[in-house]
């Protein structure tokens, strides 16, 4: 039996919204997503008019929607925003540089410029250097702080006033459960917010904070969008991997869980006895820091001194902001009490 | 029954790297008709090469893959129950990899 579009009750439909099980097709779809999208920067005020915004764009699914459906809107909507793909190049041969050519093929698709910032250049160091000398345990830590640092670093020097991620609706809700799981106050107070880093010089936003992972899959299927899908040949971060399994399995039995996380963290209130890390900025390289020295100046410090597990080790403190495996190394763990604040400092030292 | 069958969003790295596939089913023992819960049960035992975990969870697939049977997702037409018919395509999609 071939059903037809709830919407406009003529073509036939093509999915089943996860949000609220409409039964629609594509042209209606794309209309609802697309629209939904554009209403969701408008009520959020997440661009202005002129904006210089870097599309942090990694050839992947959420990146390369995100890059088309920012420049239909742009032109549909007329925000009136200087849009470019920002690219980070981390040295993982077979993984990143094939990537790569997906965006630089976006780059053309959608008529806006791309900027690729390497790790290389910025820290001396590839990610492939970094697992020689690190192993496979640990190195999507060095990773994630060195890409964050490096997207900020790669808009800062395009000039960029804002930068907009790909993180989908079901980012969100396995992040806000991951903070939940590790009782991270900090970050479960700010994971929710559309926008953050408001304080410092580059805002980040999620346009795709409410879109659903399978209606983003699903457009870029029914519109041929050209993007690449292999995984990172180092190790996949285990304990984020359970959170999403466990959200993927509540989606199969109650779509709607995912938007109601999203809903309970945003509804938290946190307790406001809690110590929250206060902001500063790295006393190294000016990034902004809540301890003396940024986490990716602590990594690379260990880097380049030969003691690579520097700075994987973790404070235990109230409010703490960054959560990483304790190492059970004596001579590490010698450098950091309990409720040091400032691991870096101590360990460098010794 | 002749089916062509895809694999994509990453899934196509268990099936050989190959993305498309035409394929003859027959219904299973005792039954007239293959259902995709049927197919499935076909694809495990002669098309998928390594770690099935990644594309099953019980007899269904994991959460998280995408079915479209001639284009249109598999929720609408019954999920496992679908009856599939001459020259139907059915895709697969995984939105588990990368962002």
């Amino acid at each position: 039996m071939v059903r037809h579009c709830e919407l406009c009750n003529g073509k036939r439909a093509a999915l089943v919204r996860p949000k609220n099980q409409q039964q629609i097709c594509k042209d209606c779809f794309y209309t609802a997503f697309e629209e939904e999208i554009h209403q969701t920067i408008v009520d959020n005020k997440l661009f202005k008019r002129g904006d210089r915004v870097a599309v942090a764009a990694s050839g992947g699914k959420d990146s390369t929607v995100l890059a088309h459906v920012l420049t239909l809107l742009n032109k549909r909507h007329d925000y009136g925003l200087d849009l470019f793909l920002l690219s980070i190049d981390e040295g993982i041969a077979g993984y990143r540089d094939d990537s790569l050519e997906t965006v630089k093929r976006n780059e053309t698709q959608y008529g806006i410029p791309l900027e690729v910032v390497s790790y290389k250049t910025l820290y001396n160091w590839t990610m492939d250097e970094i697992v020689k000398e690190i192993g496979l345990k640990n190195n999507c830590t060095f990773c994630g702080v060195f890409r964050r640092q490096a997207l900020d670093r790669g808009a800062h020097k395009m000039k960029a006033v804002k930068m907009a991620t790909g993180h989908n609706a079901d980012d969100v809700a396995e992040t806000v459960l991951l903070n939940i799981l590790r009782g991270d106050i900090a970050r479960l107070a700010r994971c929710t917010s559309i926008i953050t880093g408001e304080e410092g010089a580059l805002p980040r936003c999620k346009p795709f904070k409410y879109t659903y992972e399978k209606e983003i899959v699903m457009y870029a299927y029914f519109k041929k969008l050209d993007y690449f899908s292999t995984e990172c040949t180092y190790s996949p971060n285990a304990y984020r991997g359970f959170a999403r399994e466990f959200i993927k399995d509540l989606e199969a039995i109650r779509p709607q869980a995912i938007l109601d996380i999203i809903r309970s963290g945003e509804r938290f209130r946190i307790d406001s006895t809690a110590k929250m890390p206060e902001q500063g900025l790295c006393e190294k390289c000016g990034y902004i820091s809540s301890q003396k020295w940024c986490k990716a100046c602590v990594l690379l410090d260990g880097l380049n001194r030969g003691l690579p597990r520097l700075g994987i080790t973790r404070t235990r403190g109230k409010g703490s902001a960054n959560v990483v495996e304790t190492v059970s190394n004596g001579v590490e763990k010698l450098a950091v009490s309990r409720d040091d604040r400032r691991p870096s400092v101590s360990a460098i030292d010794f | 029954m002749h089916l062509t069958l895809e694999f994509g969003g990453g899934l196509e790295l268990l099936f050989g790297s190959q993305k498309k596939h035409e394929v003859d089913v027959v219904p299973p023992n005792g039954m007239k008709e293959v259902t995709m819960e049927s197919l499935l049960a076909w694809i495990k035992e002669n098309l998928l090469k390594e770690r099935p975990e990644m594309f099953l969870k019980e007899n269904s697939v994991r959460p998280g893959v995408l079915v479209l049977v001639n284009d249109s997702d598999w929720e609408l037409c019954g999920r496992l129950e679908t009856v599939l018919e001459e020259k139907d395509e059915v895709i697969f999609i995984s939105t588990l990899h990368g962002g």
